[in-house]
C-alpha cells in the first residue's frame, strides 16, 4: 500500500498491493468434515489429495485440491449419484498479492441435493497452469477464458483459450493481478497510439478469417506486410 | 453491346460461406454486442460472441474502494434491474461479517428485488415483442417500466443509478406514502400484462417466430450454465428463492413457473409468469412490512447518532473511524446468491480483514447465458438469431462488467 505521506494515487500507479494479511493466505478454522456430506466421501475417496477443508462464513463448505487432479475430483464430484454437482455456478481466481499463490474457486451447486460447495485450487506464480473442466460443464468455457484473460492462468486442453473481455492484441498483461496498475502498464502516450493503430483483422479468429466470401477481411499478402513495415517510421 | 455481353457464360454461384458482422452497434443484439455470424445463405452456421466493448474492470476498481463505496458500482453492472445489485452484494458482506439485518430491512429489500424483478422483466418484454415486429407491447411495457422509475426516484432519487443499500441496512427508509405508489402500480399492472398477452400469446406471428426456436433440453442447459427464467424454460425447477431460501423467502406463497420445451415461446410465457408472481410476493411483503429501524444497531458498521456524537466523546471517535477508515469486514471468503431476474445471481468477496476487498467477483448471469448462444443458433435463420439472442434477456453492463 502507499507509504506514509505518499498520495491516495499512489496505488493507481502502483496495483492495488498485496493483501495486508502477514499469515499467508486468510484461511478459516479447520471446519468439521462431518457436517457436509461430500467433504467427508472426498477424504475418504482421494486422502492426500484434498489438502485441506475450512467452513466460511458460517456454512460455506470450502475444500482445497491438489492442482493437479481437479479434474478427476471435480468429475467425480458432478457423476457421483451420491453428489451430483451438476451446476458450476462460477469459475473464478484469487490473486493475494506478494507471491503468494493464486486461487482457482469453483463454486458447486447440486440441484438435486440442494448443496452448495466449494473447491478451490491453489497455483504457484511461476506454474500457472490447470487442466480445463470444459469436457464436464461447458459454462467452464467462457468463465476459464475470463480467468485467463484477467489473470493469466493456463487452462490446459481449453478449446478456445482466447481473451474474452480485453482486447485480442491487448499487451499489458493481466488486469486483476495484483501488481497491476489500474491505469495500465504503459503510458497514457503509448495506450492511446495502440488504440488508433488498430487492425480490424485482429478482431477475428484466424479460422473465421479464412471463412470465404468475406472481402476485404482476407490476411495481407506477403509483399503488404513489407510495403507497410517499410511505411511505418 | 448487348449481345457481347450476353456472350459471357453466368458466373457459377459461389457456394462458400459468408462473414455477417451483427453489431456491436445495432438496435437487435440489445447493447454494444458483436456476433460474427457464419452464413450459408440465410442459414446460420456458427456465431462468434464478441464481448467485452462495455469492459469498465468493476472488480478492479473495487480493489480500491471501502466496502460501502463498492455499492455505486453494482447499479451500474445491470441498469435494468439496479435493486437487485445493491441488494445483493450487501447481502454477501453482511454474510460473511456475520450481520443479521433487521426485519424491516429484509421486507424492504425484498420489495425492492421484485420490483426490480418486474422491472427488469419488462424491460426484456417490450424489446423482444418490438424484436419480432410488435410495437404495441413495446409502448405498453415501457409505459409501465416509467411507473418503476418513478418509484425508484422518489425512493432514491436516482432512476437508474440507485445505490440504494447500505451494509446493515438502507440509505434510508421509504419516504412517506411510497407503499401507497407502490400499491397504486401494483393495481394496474395486471391488466397492462393482460393486453400484453392479448396481443402476444396467442399471435399467429409471435407464435412462429419463437415456438421451437433455439430449443434446449434441460441437461444440457443445466450443463451450459443457464440459470433463472431460461434454465426453467427448459423445465428444471431451480429457484434460488425455494431451494435456497434468503429473507424468509420460504414464509411467501409463490409458484415457480416451470416450461416444457426450452424453446424461445417457453421462456416468453416463464417470464409473464413471473412477473405475476412478483406482484404476489409484492402484496405479502407489503401486508407484512413491520415497523422498526431500517439499520442495524451494530457498531461494526451504523454511525452513531448526531446527538450522541455531539455529546459523548466515545461516540464521536466511534462516528470518525466509521468515517474515514470505513467498514472493516473480518478475514474469510463469502459466495452468495440470490434469484436475480436474469438468474443465479452471485456474488464472492474475499477479506484480508481490512477496509476494503481483496477481491470482489460478480457471478454474472448474462455472460454464462450469452456463452449458450453459439450452441442455440446453429442451424436457424439469421432472423431466429435475434429471437434467441432477445430471449435469453441479456444485459451488456453485466457481461462486460
Amino acid at each position: 500500500m502507499a507509504d506514509e505521506g505518499g498520495s491516495a494515487f499512489d496505488a493507481v500507479e502502483q496495483g492495488p498491493g498485496a493483501s495486508q494479511d502477514d499469515a499467508g493466505t486468510p484461511r478459516g478454522g479447520d471446519g468439521d468434515p462431518s457436517s457436509h456430506p461430500s467433504v467427508t466421501a472426498l477424504q475418504s475417496r482421494f486422502g492426500a489429495t484434498i489438502l485441506h477443508h475450512e467452513v466460511q462464513a458460517g456454512d460455506q463448505h470450502v475444500v482445497f485440491v491438489d492442482p493437479a487432479r481437479n479434474r478427476e475430483v471435480l468429475e467425480w464430484l458432478k457423476d457421483d449419484p451420491e453428489q451430483r454437482y451438476d451446476l458450476l455456478a462460477d469459475v473464478t481466481a484469487v490473486d493475494y498479492g506478494g507471491g503468494k499463490p493464486i486461487q482457482i474457486v469453483y463454486q458447486l451447486w447440486s440441484v438435486g441435493h440442494k448443496r452448495a460447495l466449494r473447491v478451490k485450487c491453489e497455483l504457484p506464480l511461476d506454474d500457472l497452469t490447470i487442466h480445463s473442466v470444459v469436457e464436464l460443464w461447458k459454462t467452464a468455457n467462457w468463465l476459464e477464458r475470463e480467468v485467463y484473460d484477467l489473470f493469466g492462468v493456463d487452462f490446459g486442453g481449453h478449446p478456445d483459450l482466447r481473451r474474452i473481455l480485453m482486447p485480442q492484441n491487448y499487451a499489458e498483461g493481466h488486469p486483476l493481478r495484483k501488481d497491476f496498475p489500474l491505469r495500465g502498464r504503459f503510458s497514457r502516450a503509448e495506450q492511446t497510439r495502440r488504440a488508433l493503430s488498430q487492425d480490424y483483422r485482429d478482431d477475428y479468429t484466424t479460422e473465421l478469417l479464412e471463412v470465404g466470401g468475406a472481402p476485404g477481411l482476407a490476411p495481407p499478402e506477403p509483399d503488404d506486410l513489407t510495403e507497410e513495415a517499410e511505411d511505418t517510421p | 453491346m448487348t449481345e457481347r455481353i450476353l456472350e459471357f457464360p453466368e458466373p457459377a454461384l459461389g457456394s462458400e460461406p459468408m462473414l455477417l458482422n451483427l453489431g456491436p452497434q445495432h438496435p437487435a443484439t440489445h447493447g454494444v454486442l458483436r456476433l460474427i455470424c457464419e452464413l450459408d445463405g440465410e442459414t446460420v452456421l456458427k456465431v462468434t460472441p464478441d464481448i467485452g466493448f462495455l469492459h469498465s474492470s468493476f472488480e478492479k476498481l473495487g480493489e480500491y474502494r471501502t466496502w460501502n463505496q463498492i455499492v455505486p458500482l453494482t447499479d451500474r453492472m445491470d441498469y435494468l434491474a439496479p435493486l437487485m445489485y445493491n441488494c445483493v452484494y450487501v447481502m454477501t458482506v453482511e454474510k460473511l461479517m456475520g450481520l443479521e439485518v433487521t426485519e424491516r430491512c429484509k421486507v424492504v429489500r425484498v420489495l425492492c428485488m421484485e420490483m426490480d424483478r418486474i422491472f427488469s422483466h419488462l424491460l426484456w418484454l417490450g424489446t423482444t415483442a418490438i424484436d419480432v415486429g410488435a410495437f404495441t407491447p413495446f409502448l405498453y411495457a415501457f409505459q409501465e417500466r416509467e411507473r418503476i422509475y418513478d418509484l425508484h426516484e422518489s425512493y432514491t432519487g436516482a432512476r437508474i443509478t440507485t445505490s440504494a443499500t447500505r451494509i446493515g441496512g438502507m440509505m434510508a427508509d421509504f419516504p412517506d406514502g411510497w407503499t401507497d405508489s407502490l400499491r397504486d402500480f401494483m393495481k394496474t399492472l395486471p391488466k397492462t400484462l393482460d393486453e400484453i398477452e392479448s396481443l402476444l400469446t396467442t399471435n399467429a406471428i409471435h407464435l412462429g417466430r419463437t415456438l421451437d426456436i433455439g430449443v434446449i433440453s434441460g441437461e444440457d442447459a443445466l450443463n451450459c450454465g443457464f440459470t433463472g427464467p431460461n434454465l426453467r424454460a427448459s423445465g428444471v425447477d431451480y429457484d434460488l428463492r425455494k431451494d435456497n431460501p434468503y429473507y424468509d423467502y420460504e414464509t411467501y406463497d409463490f409458484d415457480v413457473p416451470i416450461g416444457e420445451n426450452g424453446d424461445c415461446y417457453d421462456r416468453y410465457l416463464v417470464r409473464m409468469e413471473e412477473m405475476r408472481q412478483s406482484l404476489r410476493i409484492l402484496e405479502q411483503a407489503l401486508d407484512r412490512l413491520p415497523d422498526g429501524p431500517i439499520n442495524v444497531a451494530d457498531p461494526r458498521v451504523s454511525l452513531p447518532s448526531k446527538t450522541d456524537c455531539m455529546n459523548d466523546m466515545e461516540s464521536m471517535i466511534h462516528h470518525f473511524k466509521l468515517i474515514t477508515e470505513g467498514i472493516m469486514v473480518p478475514a474469510g471468503d463469502c459466495y452468495f446468491a440470490i434469484e436475480g431476474s436474469k438468474g443465479e445471481l452471485g456474488m464472492y468477496v474475499v477479506s484480508d480483514g481490512g477496509d476494503k476487498p481483496v477481491r470482489w467477483r460478480i457471478r454474472p448471469p448474462s455472460f454464462v447465458n450469452l456463452s449458450v448462444i453459439a450452441k442455440l443458433a446453429e442451424g436457424h435463420l439469421v432472423s431466429d438469431l435475434i429471437m434467441i439472442n432477445a430471449s435469453l434477456d441479456i444485459v451488456l453492463g453485466e457481461i462486460d462488467r
